[in-house]
Protein backbone atom coordinates (compact mmCIF):
# COMPACT_ATOMS: atom_id res chain seq x y z
CA UNK A 1 0.00 0.00 0.00
CA UNK A 2 0.86 3.54 0.11
CA UNK A 3 0.92 6.66 2.11
CA UNK A 4 -1.55 9.11 2.03
CA UNK A 5 -0.49 12.75 0.84
CA UNK A 6 1.43 14.78 3.42
CA UNK A 7 3.14 17.83 3.13
CA UNK A 8 7.36 16.98 3.51
CA UNK A 9 9.56 19.36 5.62
CA UNK A 10 13.02 18.70 5.94
CA UNK A 11 14.75 21.08 8.29
CA UNK A 12 18.47 21.38 8.88
CA UNK A 13 18.36 22.64 12.25
CA UNK A 14 16.89 21.07 15.12
CA UNK A 15 15.58 25.00 16.11
CA UNK A 16 13.48 24.59 12.61
CA UNK A 17 12.33 21.30 13.71
CA UNK A 18 10.87 22.27 17.06
CA UNK A 19 9.65 25.37 15.93
CA UNK A 20 7.69 23.04 12.98
CA UNK A 21 6.75 20.76 15.33
CA UNK A 22 4.70 23.57 17.31
CA UNK A 23 3.19 24.96 14.65
CA UNK A 24 1.85 22.17 13.44
CA UNK A 25 1.30 20.05 16.68
CA UNK A 26 -0.63 16.62 16.69
CA UNK A 27 -1.26 17.28 13.01
CA UNK A 28 2.41 16.33 12.68
CA UNK A 29 5.58 13.47 12.92
CA UNK A 30 9.10 13.59 13.01
CA UNK A 31 10.35 11.23 10.87
CA UNK A 32 13.87 9.45 12.02
CA UNK A 33 14.68 6.26 10.48
CA UNK A 34 11.35 5.67 9.25
CA UNK A 35 11.57 1.82 10.02
CA UNK A 36 8.59 2.12 11.95
CA UNK A 37 7.00 5.30 11.08
CA UNK A 38 6.77 4.54 7.30
CA UNK A 39 5.37 0.70 7.61
CA UNK A 40 2.54 2.44 9.55
CA UNK A 41 2.50 5.14 7.03
CA UNK A 42 2.11 2.73 4.30
CA UNK A 43 -0.75 0.45 5.88
CA UNK A 44 -2.55 4.14 6.62
CA UNK A 45 -2.45 3.34 10.02
CA UNK A 46 -0.56 6.67 10.23
CA UNK A 47 -1.46 9.72 8.35
CA UNK A 48 0.21 12.57 9.56
CA UNK A 49 -0.62 16.01 7.50
CA UNK A 50 2.68 17.45 8.15
CA UNK A 51 6.07 15.04 7.84
CA UNK A 52 9.22 16.76 9.54
CA UNK A 53 11.81 14.62 7.78
CA UNK A 54 15.01 15.02 11.07
CA UNK A 55 17.45 12.94 8.45
CA UNK A 56 19.19 16.42 7.25
CA UNK A 57 19.42 18.09 10.99
CA UNK A 58 23.31 16.85 11.53
CA UNK A 59 23.45 18.50 15.39
CA UNK A 60 20.89 14.98 16.36
CA UNK A 61 23.51 12.89 15.36
CA UNK A 62 26.51 12.19 17.69
CA UNK A 63 28.05 10.19 20.33
CA UNK A 64 29.96 11.89 22.99
CA UNK A 65 31.61 11.03 26.42
CA UNK A 66 30.96 13.45 28.80
CA UNK A 67 32.59 12.20 32.15
CA UNK A 68 30.14 9.37 33.53
CA UNK A 69 27.83 9.78 31.24
CA UNK A 70 27.34 8.63 27.50
CA UNK A 71 25.89 11.12 25.17
CA UNK A 72 23.84 10.12 22.05
CA UNK A 73 21.94 12.01 19.72
CA UNK A 74 18.57 10.75 18.83
CA UNK A 75 19.79 10.53 15.44
CA UNK A 76 22.35 8.62 15.55
CA UNK A 77 21.89 5.27 13.27
CA UNK A 78 21.72 2.48 15.09
CA UNK A 79 24.40 0.63 12.71
CA UNK A 80 26.66 3.66 14.06
CA UNK A 81 26.29 3.11 17.70
CA UNK A 82 26.69 -0.65 17.63
CA UNK A 83 30.06 0.06 15.79
CA UNK A 84 31.11 2.68 18.07
CA UNK A 85 34.05 2.06 20.04
CA UNK A 86 33.20 4.77 22.53
CA UNK A 87 29.51 3.05 22.89
CA UNK A 88 31.18 -0.15 23.70
CA UNK A 89 33.94 0.63 26.12
CA UNK A 90 30.98 3.30 27.90
CA UNK A 91 28.10 1.09 27.92
CA UNK A 92 28.64 -2.33 26.49
CA UNK A 93 25.23 -3.20 26.79
CA UNK A 94 23.74 -1.41 24.65
CA UNK A 95 25.97 -2.66 21.87
CA UNK A 96 24.88 -6.37 22.83
CA UNK A 97 21.06 -4.79 22.55
CA UNK A 98 21.24 -3.18 19.50
CA UNK A 99 22.54 -6.53 17.58
CA UNK A 100 19.25 -7.31 17.93
CA UNK A 101 17.14 -4.68 16.78
CA UNK A 102 16.24 -6.13 13.49
CA UNK A 103 18.77 -6.46 10.85
CA UNK A 104 21.56 -4.67 9.71
CA UNK A 105 19.51 -3.02 6.77
CA UNK A 106 17.11 -1.90 9.12
CA UNK A 107 20.05 -0.92 11.81
CA UNK A 108 21.48 1.24 8.31
CA UNK A 109 18.72 3.92 8.56
CA UNK A 110 17.00 3.00 12.14
CA UNK A 111 18.35 5.23 15.12
CA UNK A 112 18.43 5.29 18.72
CA UNK A 113 16.37 8.01 19.51
CA UNK A 114 13.95 6.88 17.26
CA UNK A 115 13.56 3.64 18.74
CA UNK A 116 13.04 4.79 21.84
CA UNK A 117 10.21 7.39 20.71
CA UNK A 118 8.49 4.59 19.28
CA UNK A 119 8.15 2.19 22.04
CA UNK A 120 7.18 -0.63 20.65
CA UNK A 121 6.98 -2.44 24.11
CA UNK A 122 8.69 -5.87 22.49
CA UNK A 123 11.76 -3.74 21.32
CA UNK A 124 15.22 -3.53 22.84
CA UNK A 125 16.34 -0.16 23.04
CA UNK A 126 13.37 1.04 25.61
CA UNK A 127 14.30 -1.99 27.78
CA UNK A 128 18.05 -1.23 27.58
CA UNK A 129 17.14 2.29 28.48
CA UNK A 130 15.42 1.87 31.78
CA UNK A 131 17.96 -1.12 32.82
CA UNK A 132 20.82 1.33 32.19
CA UNK A 133 19.12 4.25 33.68
CA UNK A 134 18.83 6.51 31.05
CA UNK A 135 18.09 9.76 31.35
CA UNK A 136 15.86 11.50 27.80
CA UNK A 137 16.92 14.76 26.55
CA UNK A 138 13.21 16.45 25.54
CA UNK A 139 13.40 20.15 23.41
CA UNK A 140 10.24 22.09 22.40
CA UNK A 141 9.39 25.29 21.76
CA UNK A 142 8.59 25.36 25.20
CA UNK A 143 12.16 24.78 26.36
CA UNK A 144 14.14 21.83 27.80
CA UNK A 145 13.27 18.81 29.48
CA UNK A 146 15.17 15.99 31.48
CA UNK A 147 13.11 12.50 32.14
CA UNK A 148 14.39 9.62 33.44
CA UNK A 149 13.70 6.65 31.03
CA UNK A 150 12.21 4.68 33.40
CA UNK A 151 8.83 7.44 33.58
CA UNK A 152 9.22 7.89 29.48
CA UNK A 153 7.05 5.24 28.77
CA UNK A 154 3.36 5.35 29.27
CA UNK A 155 2.04 2.17 27.31
CA UNK A 156 2.37 0.49 23.99
CA UNK A 157 3.44 3.12 21.35
CA UNK A 158 2.76 6.16 23.60
CA UNK A 159 5.35 7.92 25.53
CA UNK A 160 5.46 11.48 27.65
CA UNK A 161 5.98 13.03 24.75
CA UNK A 162 3.67 16.06 23.45
CA UNK A 163 3.15 16.32 19.91
CA UNK A 164 5.59 19.33 19.98
CA UNK A 165 8.27 17.86 21.34
CA UNK A 166 11.33 15.91 20.10
CA UNK A 167 13.46 13.68 21.43
CA UNK A 168 16.56 15.10 21.57
CA UNK A 169 19.53 12.98 23.46
CA UNK A 170 19.85 9.99 25.46
CA UNK A 171 21.78 9.86 28.39
CA UNK A 172 23.51 6.97 29.88
CA UNK A 173 25.20 6.41 33.34
CA UNK A 174 28.65 4.74 31.88
CA UNK A 175 28.79 1.09 33.45
CA UNK A 176 31.33 0.83 35.87
CA UNK A 177 34.12 -1.49 36.80
CA UNK A 178 32.65 -4.43 39.00
CA UNK A 179 29.38 -4.31 37.35
CA UNK A 180 28.37 -6.87 34.43
CA UNK A 181 25.94 -6.67 31.61
CA UNK A 182 23.60 -8.94 29.28
CA UNK A 183 20.95 -8.32 26.85
CA UNK A 184 19.50 -11.63 25.79
CA UNK A 185 15.99 -12.44 24.35
CA UNK A 186 13.60 -14.95 22.35
CA UNK A 187 12.49 -14.67 19.41
CA UNK A 188 11.13 -16.59 16.03
CA UNK A 189 14.03 -15.43 14.04
CA UNK A 190 17.08 -13.68 14.10
CA UNK A 191 16.43 -10.10 13.83
CA UNK A 192 12.29 -10.60 14.84
CA UNK A 193 10.99 -8.27 17.78
CA UNK A 194 11.61 -10.36 20.95
CA UNK A 195 9.00 -12.85 22.38
CA UNK A 196 10.35 -11.98 25.65
CA UNK A 197 13.90 -10.01 26.29
CA UNK A 198 15.63 -9.23 29.65
CA UNK A 199 18.19 -6.37 30.18
CA UNK A 200 20.46 -7.49 32.85
CA UNK A 201 23.44 -5.50 34.80
CA UNK A 202 24.94 -6.99 38.00
CA UNK A 203 27.43 -5.12 40.25
CA UNK A 204 29.18 -7.07 42.79
CA UNK A 205 30.43 -6.21 45.97
CA UNK A 206 33.85 -6.16 46.95
CA UNK A 207 32.66 -9.80 49.44
CA UNK A 208 31.49 -11.27 46.01
CA UNK A 209 27.86 -10.63 47.13
CA UNK A 210 25.39 -8.85 44.59
CA UNK A 211 25.41 -5.20 45.55
CA UNK A 212 22.52 -4.10 42.53
CA UNK A 213 20.79 -5.70 39.68
CA UNK A 214 18.84 -4.30 37.64
CA UNK A 215 16.49 -6.12 35.20
CA UNK A 216 13.74 -5.08 33.12
CA UNK A 217 12.09 -7.23 30.52
CA UNK A 218 10.95 -6.39 27.26
CA UNK A 219 7.69 -8.21 25.47
CA UNK A 220 6.51 -8.86 28.85
CA UNK A 221 4.10 -5.64 28.99
CA UNK A 222 2.56 -2.84 27.45
CA UNK A 223 5.98 -0.69 28.33
CA UNK A 224 9.63 -2.50 29.23
CA UNK A 225 8.89 -4.11 33.01
CA UNK A 226 11.44 -3.08 35.70
CA UNK A 227 11.09 -6.32 37.58
CA UNK A 228 11.38 -4.94 40.96
CA UNK A 229 10.95 -7.50 43.22
CA UNK A 230 13.43 -9.60 41.56
CA UNK A 231 16.39 -6.85 42.28
CA UNK A 232 15.03 -6.49 45.78
CA UNK A 233 15.59 -10.09 45.95
CA UNK A 234 19.38 -9.84 44.40
CA UNK A 235 20.44 -7.22 47.32
CA UNK A 236 23.43 -8.47 49.12
CA UNK A 237 21.96 -11.65 47.74
CA UNK A 238 25.26 -14.79 47.07
CA UNK A 239 25.11 -14.49 42.88
CA UNK A 240 24.19 -18.52 42.59
CA UNK A 241 22.19 -20.03 40.26
CA UNK A 242 19.57 -20.76 42.84
CA UNK A 243 19.13 -17.17 43.79
CA UNK A 244 19.01 -16.22 40.50
CA UNK A 245 16.18 -18.94 39.69
CA UNK A 246 14.46 -17.77 42.17
CA UNK A 247 14.91 -14.09 40.80
CA UNK A 248 13.56 -15.42 37.44
CA UNK A 249 10.41 -16.56 39.06
CA UNK A 250 9.74 -13.43 40.53
CA UNK A 251 10.46 -11.86 37.47
CA UNK A 252 8.06 -13.73 35.63
CA UNK A 253 5.32 -12.90 37.87
CA UNK A 254 5.86 -9.19 37.73
CA UNK A 255 5.88 -9.57 34.13
CA UNK A 256 2.64 -8.37 32.40
CA UNK A 257 2.68 -10.25 29.28
CA UNK A 258 -0.41 -10.89 26.89
CA UNK A 259 -0.79 -13.91 24.70
CA UNK A 260 -0.70 -12.72 20.49
CA UNK A 261 -0.04 -15.00 17.36
CA UNK A 262 3.51 -15.29 18.56
CA UNK A 263 3.41 -17.11 22.14
CA UNK A 264 1.02 -17.20 25.01
CA UNK A 265 1.18 -14.96 28.07
CA UNK A 266 1.78 -18.17 30.07
CA UNK A 267 4.70 -18.93 27.44
CA UNK A 268 6.10 -15.65 27.68
CA UNK A 269 6.02 -16.12 31.53
CA UNK A 270 7.96 -19.29 31.37
CA UNK A 271 10.47 -17.74 29.28
CA UNK A 272 11.00 -14.71 30.62
CA UNK A 273 12.24 -16.83 34.30
CA UNK A 274 14.87 -18.69 32.07
CA UNK A 275 16.27 -15.47 30.69
CA UNK A 276 16.49 -13.28 33.26
CA UNK A 277 18.15 -16.43 35.41
CA UNK A 278 20.33 -16.92 32.25
CA UNK A 279 21.16 -12.70 31.90
CA UNK A 280 21.88 -12.70 35.25
CA UNK A 281 24.71 -15.80 35.28
CA UNK A 282 25.99 -14.00 32.28
CA UNK A 283 25.97 -10.11 33.74
CA UNK A 284 27.52 -11.85 36.83
CA UNK A 285 30.38 -13.42 35.10
CA UNK A 286 31.56 -10.55 33.53
CA UNK A 287 31.41 -8.46 36.01
CA UNK A 288 34.24 -10.54 38.01
CA UNK A 289 35.33 -10.45 34.52
CA UNK A 290 35.42 -6.32 34.88
CA UNK A 291 36.65 -5.81 38.22
CA UNK B 1 -2.26 20.29 -4.04
CA UNK B 2 -0.23 17.65 -4.25
CA UNK B 3 3.16 18.44 -2.41
CA UNK B 4 6.44 17.88 -5.06
CA UNK B 5 9.67 18.33 -4.93
CA UNK B 6 12.56 18.08 -7.08
CA UNK B 7 15.12 15.64 -6.71
CA UNK B 8 18.68 14.90 -7.95
CA UNK B 9 20.00 11.60 -7.36
CA UNK B 10 22.44 9.18 -8.80
CA UNK B 11 21.72 5.77 -9.66
CA UNK B 12 24.17 3.05 -10.89
CA UNK B 13 26.49 6.08 -11.86
CA UNK B 14 23.81 7.85 -13.97
CA UNK B 15 22.47 11.30 -12.82
CA UNK B 16 18.67 11.65 -12.78
CA UNK B 17 17.18 14.91 -12.03
CA UNK B 18 13.06 14.62 -11.19
CA UNK B 19 9.85 16.18 -9.89
CA UNK B 20 8.37 13.89 -7.17
CA UNK B 21 5.22 14.20 -5.27
CA UNK B 22 6.43 13.77 -1.03
CA UNK B 23 4.74 10.79 -0.68
CA UNK B 24 6.27 8.82 -3.20
CA UNK B 25 8.46 5.56 -2.31
CA UNK B 26 12.23 5.62 -3.14
CA UNK B 27 11.17 2.31 -5.03
CA UNK B 28 8.50 3.03 -6.80
CA UNK B 29 10.96 6.06 -8.32
CA UNK B 30 13.02 3.66 -8.95
CA UNK B 31 10.31 1.60 -10.36
CA UNK B 32 8.14 3.41 -12.21
CA UNK B 33 9.92 6.84 -12.98
CA UNK B 34 13.35 5.56 -13.71
CA UNK B 35 11.68 2.39 -15.12
CA UNK B 36 14.34 0.06 -13.32
CA UNK B 37 12.05 -2.59 -12.60
CA UNK B 38 15.19 -4.83 -11.13
CA UNK B 39 13.80 -3.46 -8.05
CA UNK B 40 11.26 -5.62 -6.39
CA UNK B 41 8.21 -4.58 -3.97
CA UNK B 42 6.79 -7.35 -1.75
CA UNK B 43 5.82 -6.71 1.51
CA UNK B 44 5.78 -2.77 1.31
CA UNK B 45 6.49 -2.78 5.58
CA UNK B 46 10.24 -3.40 5.63
CA UNK B 47 9.78 -6.99 6.19
CA UNK B 48 10.66 -8.89 3.21
CA UNK B 49 13.96 -6.97 1.93
CA UNK B 50 12.77 -7.81 -1.68
CA UNK B 51 13.66 -4.10 -2.47
CA UNK B 52 16.95 -3.77 -0.69
CA UNK B 53 19.04 -1.25 -2.63
CA UNK B 54 22.38 0.50 -1.40
CA UNK B 55 22.15 4.16 -0.97
CA UNK B 56 25.35 6.24 -0.18
CA UNK B 57 27.00 2.97 0.49
CA UNK B 58 25.37 0.82 2.61
CA UNK B 59 22.04 -1.64 2.15
CA UNK B 60 18.85 0.01 2.96
CA UNK B 61 14.87 -0.92 2.20
CA UNK B 62 13.79 1.67 -0.45
CA UNK B 63 10.10 1.05 0.43
CA UNK B 64 10.70 2.66 3.73
CA UNK B 65 11.99 5.59 2.36
CA UNK B 66 10.89 8.44 0.66
CA UNK B 67 12.50 9.47 -2.89
CA UNK B 68 12.64 13.20 -1.60
CA UNK B 69 14.81 12.13 1.52
CA UNK B 70 17.41 10.41 -1.31
CA UNK B 71 18.13 13.90 -2.89
CA UNK B 72 21.77 14.00 -3.28
CA UNK B 73 22.39 10.28 -2.85
CA UNK B 74 24.06 7.61 -4.62
CA UNK B 75 22.02 4.38 -5.11
CA UNK B 76 22.70 1.18 -6.64
CA UNK B 77 20.14 -1.20 -7.41
CA UNK B 78 20.22 -4.75 -8.78
CA UNK B 79 20.98 -2.61 -12.31
CA UNK B 80 23.92 -1.74 -10.95
CA UNK B 81 25.73 -5.09 -10.36
CA UNK B 82 26.45 -6.39 -14.13
CA UNK B 83 29.22 -4.54 -16.35
CA UNK B 84 28.55 -4.28 -19.66
CA UNK B 85 27.03 -7.58 -20.28
CA UNK B 86 29.26 -8.89 -17.90
CA UNK B 87 27.69 -10.69 -14.56
CA UNK B 88 28.96 -9.64 -11.64
CA UNK B 89 30.78 -12.89 -9.58
CA UNK B 90 27.44 -13.04 -7.11
CA UNK B 91 25.20 -13.31 -10.14
CA UNK B 92 27.33 -16.03 -12.00
CA UNK B 93 27.24 -17.79 -8.24
CA UNK B 94 23.37 -17.53 -8.17
CA UNK B 95 23.13 -18.53 -11.39
CA UNK B 96 25.24 -21.90 -11.68
CA UNK B 97 23.88 -23.14 -8.45
CA UNK B 98 20.47 -22.27 -8.62
CA UNK B 99 20.20 -19.31 -6.09
CA UNK B 100 16.76 -18.83 -6.99
CA UNK B 101 13.77 -20.26 -8.22
CA UNK B 102 11.01 -17.52 -9.16
CA UNK B 103 13.56 -14.52 -8.63
CA UNK B 104 10.85 -12.16 -6.81
CA UNK B 105 13.67 -12.36 -3.56
CA UNK B 106 17.06 -12.09 -5.61
CA UNK B 107 17.90 -8.55 -6.32
CA UNK B 108 17.73 -7.60 -2.53
CA UNK B 109 19.28 -11.07 -2.04
CA UNK B 110 21.77 -10.14 -4.26
CA UNK B 111 22.75 -6.41 -2.76
CA UNK B 112 22.55 -7.44 0.79
CA UNK B 113 25.39 -10.20 -0.37
CA UNK B 114 27.21 -7.87 -1.87
CA UNK B 115 27.18 -5.50 1.10
CA UNK B 116 28.00 -8.36 3.46
CA UNK B 117 30.77 -10.09 1.41
CA UNK B 118 32.58 -6.76 1.29
CA UNK B 119 32.54 -6.36 5.01
CA UNK B 120 33.52 -10.16 5.48
CA UNK B 121 35.08 -11.97 2.14
CA UNK B 122 35.42 -15.09 3.83
CA UNK B 123 31.72 -15.78 5.52
CA UNK B 124 31.48 -19.21 7.51
CA UNK B 125 27.80 -21.01 6.29
CA UNK B 126 26.27 -18.90 9.94
CA UNK B 127 27.61 -15.39 9.17
CA UNK B 128 25.61 -15.94 6.04
CA UNK B 129 22.22 -17.15 7.44
CA UNK B 130 22.37 -14.19 9.67
CA UNK B 131 23.64 -11.71 6.98
CA UNK B 132 20.88 -12.61 5.19
CA UNK B 133 17.92 -13.01 7.85
CA UNK B 134 16.12 -9.79 6.87
CA UNK B 135 15.74 -11.04 3.08
CA UNK B 136 13.09 -13.35 3.23
CA UNK B 137 12.75 -16.48 0.18
CA UNK B 138 9.83 -18.07 0.00
CA UNK B 139 10.64 -20.95 -2.69
CA UNK B 140 14.93 -22.28 -2.86
CA UNK B 141 14.98 -22.91 1.44
CA UNK B 142 17.64 -20.90 1.31
CA UNK B 143 19.94 -23.97 1.30
CA UNK B 144 21.10 -22.78 -2.34
CA UNK B 145 21.32 -19.29 -1.74
CA UNK B 146 23.82 -19.89 0.51
CA UNK B 147 25.92 -21.99 -1.44
CA UNK B 148 26.02 -19.06 -4.40
CA UNK B 149 27.14 -16.81 -1.63
CA UNK B 150 29.65 -18.92 -0.66
CA UNK B 151 30.87 -19.94 -4.06
CA UNK B 152 30.84 -15.96 -4.77
CA UNK B 153 32.85 -15.53 -2.13
CA UNK B 154 35.46 -18.20 -3.52
CA UNK B 155 35.62 -16.33 -7.04
CA UNK B 156 35.90 -12.54 -5.02
CA UNK B 157 38.52 -13.90 -3.84
CA UNK B 158 40.53 -15.64 -6.61
CA UNK B 159 40.67 -12.16 -8.34
CA UNK B 160 37.61 -11.42 -10.01
CA UNK B 161 37.66 -7.63 -10.50
CA UNK B 162 37.14 -6.13 -7.21
CA UNK B 163 34.60 -3.11 -7.31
Amino acid sequence: MKPAPFTYFAPHSLDEAVSLLGRYGSDAKPLAGGQSLVPLMNFRLAKPRYLVDLNRIPELAYIRREDGTLAVGAMTRQFEAERSDLVRAAVPLLVEALKLVGHPTIRHRGTVGGSIAHADPAAELPAAAVALGAELVIRSGRGTRTVPAENFFVGPFTTGLAPDELLTEIRIPVTQPGTGYAFLELSRRHGDFAIVGVAALVRLATDGTVERASVVLCGAGPTPVRARQAEAALQGAAPTEDRFREAGELAAREAQPTSDIHASAEYRRRVAAVLVRRALLAATERARERR
Amino acid sequence: MADVHRIKVTVNGTPYEATVESRRLLADFLRQDLGLVGTHLGCEHGVCGACTVIMNGRTVRSCLLFAVQADGAEIMTVEGLARDSQFHPLQEAFWEKQGLQCGFCTPGMLLRAYEFLQENPNPTEDEIREAIAGNLCRCTGYQFIIEAIQEAAVRMAGGAPAR
